[in-house]
């Protein structure tokens, strides 16, 4: 189902939930909605289930306004957070439950709900109740539970948030072979970046009630349009005087810019080691933390603390160590403007120094 | 000094709970079988009890309905303000606050056939006060709290999430309610029946002032024991209340068993 909505706003009482959302989704796509709590994510969601009612703006499912119509008439299945599965109600009941009310005929109930609890591999658990299951098992019933009816749009309220992280990442997984498999549209919400840069097609980044940024995770990595998405996305430094930074000069002439560094734009080492040594800078390591899988390295250059990660594979480092600190690049922003600056001696390799 | 305690404790519970009941046991009994017997069968007795019976019955299924409704809107309705609602919620303690004679008080007060009210009804052939409706009025007013305080921690409890779940799932309210709300409240819905059965059972003072316990007419089962023992009829007093008594035990075992369910599920 093609999805458009157009200035979109939601108030409860004097608190501005969702202001002035714009945006459009493809049929088909696997969209992530991501941000902060209480960013008004959840409004977004609910509002295009019908679950609330926008103060203003216009959802249009199909080319067709569906503001006034009840969630019931909508066409959507809504995966809950806390799943809502139907306590009183066996599994297979639970899966039923939208097709019973659609009045359907028995034994197409039956082989609807088994190809779905096969589908979700659920097979075997069709008489056991909510409480007896585990928390992926009902977030599965839940997720079949929602596909039963055949809805055109699927939205997902944080769906793994109530689940263990080991198992999360399996459901996850899990998850986005599913929706791709059966083709549907579908709307996720989480606040974990992870999440949505391994799931989503595309990520919609939500930020007091905006919509800061919508692209695919790439895009939003690569290129971050305002300061809050860069911050949000992956993990970075905030330097207020980069232009103490060496081959960063030039950003004193933008008074009060500052910029945001990102631990994979650093490189740390022997001075021998990087093939321009003269676009490096000295560095002393102040302390190491093990990480499982790398070393993150707290560095200071001059007094400028950066923060980068350094493979196992390589000499361990000692704190108070001199090192060479390349920095690759930096994302500038100030009040008005946000670009990146490439590090100007990396660029030149003989650089003229008078 | 830890025995003297519990025999103490023991001893306090004897003289206020079993003491009474053996005393009515056993006054019920003095003239024997005969005796009991014709107590109870008495034209007044039967009457009374009959009164008791409709009174239950009818308070019962209204305060059901109404109580469960309001408990619904309180909790879940959107389209009254959260002030509104907290007002309300308050107010449905009233007949909790005030004593029962003041809440007969009331009713007389506004329905009886000195009020514009009550002559209006006394017009139309509807006798309000002194009359069966105006009885079960005064029942209802006092039951009134139980259904609505049962069934709001319930509904508060399970959220609307299950609800919100249906109505995404293509069922309307109505459908939502049976298949989806009412499994989850209705061991709270029966618990607040027994709690008003029992309260309309033994309720004396409201129903005292707004009927006028006219014998054979507006006496209820309550206040025929109160004016037997006026009369000294103390073992005819003591069969109407054993018969009461032994329904309030039943209601007692009725509501342990609610209870029980009610935290199971």
């Amino acid at each position: 189902m093609h999805i458009e909505v157009r200035g979109l706003n939601k108030q409860f009482g004097d608190f501005q939930a969702v202001n002035d959302v714009n945006f459009d989704i493809a049929k088909g796509q696997l969209i992530g909605l991501l941000g902060p709590s209480g960013g008004g994510k959840t409004s977004i969601l609910r509002m295009l289930a019908g679950l609330e009612t926008p103060t203003s703006g216009d959802i249009i499912f199909h080319g067709k306004r569906v503001n006034d119509l009840p969630p019931q008439e909508r066409g959507i299945g809504f995966v809950f957070q806390n799943y809502a599965l139907f306590k009183h109600m066996t599994v297979y009941d639970n899966v039923a439950f939208g097709l019973k009310v659609k009045k359907a005929a028995k034994d197409v109930i039956r082989e609807r709900v088994m190809s779905l609890l096969e589908l979700t591999g659920l097979k075997g658990f069709e008489h056991r109740y909510p409480h007896q299951l585990s928390g992926g098992q009902r977030q599965r019933v839940a997720f079949a539970r929602a596909l039963a009816p055949q809805p055109q749009l699927l939205l997902l309220d944080e769906p793994f948030a109530a689940i263990d992280a080991k198992i999360r990442t399996e459901l996850r997984t899990w998850l986005k072979e599913m929706i791709e498999r059966l083709g549907i549209t579908s709307i996720f919400v989480t606040h974990d970046q992870d999440e949505a840069i391994e799931v989503a097609d595309e990520i919609m980044i939500i930020n007091k009630g905006r919509l800061e940024q919508k692209g695919t995770p790439w895009d939003i990595y690569k290129s971050p349009q305002t300061q809050f998405v860069a911050s949000f996305i992956g993990e970075s430094t905030i330097v207020d005087q980069v232009e103490l930074l060496k081959g960063f000069e030039e950003a004193a002439s933008w008074p009060g810019t500052k910029a945001l560094i990102r631990p994979e734009y650093i490189e740390i080492g022997k001075r021998n080691e990087f093939r321009l040594p003269s676009a490096t800078v000295p560095g002393i390591v102040k302390h190491l933390h093990f990480r499982g899988s790398e070393w993150m390295v707290e560095v200071m250059v001059g007094d400028i603390k950066l923060i980068t990660y350094r493979s196992l594979e390589k000499d361990v480092l000692q704190p108070g160590q001199e090192i060479s600190v390349l920095i690759h690049r930096a994302y500038l922003f100030n009040d008005n403007d946000t670009w990146i600056m490439e590090n100007k001696l990396k660029e030149d390799p003989m650089p003229m120094h008078i | 000094m830890r025995r003297l305690w519990i025999t103490l404790t023991y001893a306090v519970f004897l003289v206020l709970l079993i003491a009474p009941l053996v005393k009515i046991f056993t006054g019920s009994w003095g003239d024997g079988w005969s005796g009991f017997a014709d107590a109870l069968t008495r034209p007044e007795s039967l009457h009374a009890l009959m009164m008791t019976g409709i009174i239950v019955v009818v308070v019962t299924l209204l305060n059901t309905l109404f109580g469960v409704m309001l408990a619904l809107y309180l909790v879940r309705g959107t389209w009254l303000g959260n002030r509104l609602k907290a007002f309300m919620n308050s107010i449905v303690d009233l007949p909790f606050a005030v004593s029962p004679v003041i809440g007969g008080l009331m009713i007389v007060l506004i329905l009886g056939p000195s009020s514009a009210l009550g002559t209006f009804f006394e017009e139309i052939g509807f006798k309000v006060v002194y009359a069966l409706p105006g009885m079960i009025l005064a029942t209802l007013f006092v039951t009134f709290p139980l259904m609505v305080r049962e069934v709001m921690p319930v509904l508060q409890e399970i959220g609307a999430q299950q609800e919100e779940a249906a109505s995404t799932l293509g069922a309307y309210s109505w459908y939502t309610f049976w298949k989806v709300t009412w499994p989850s409240i209705r061991w709270g819905v029966i618990y607040g029946v027994v709690l008003t059965v029992a309260r309309s059972l033994g309720e004396f003072g409201a129903v005292l002032v707004v009927s006028g316990n006219i014998m054979n007419k507006t006496q209820t089962a309550t206040t025929l024991v109160y004016q037997d023992v006026e009369n000294f009829n103390v073992s005819a007093a003591s069969s109407v209340a054993l018969v009461l008594a032994a329904f309030s035990v039943g209601l007692l075992l009725l509501m342990e068993w609610a209870k029980k369910r009610k935290e199971v599920h």
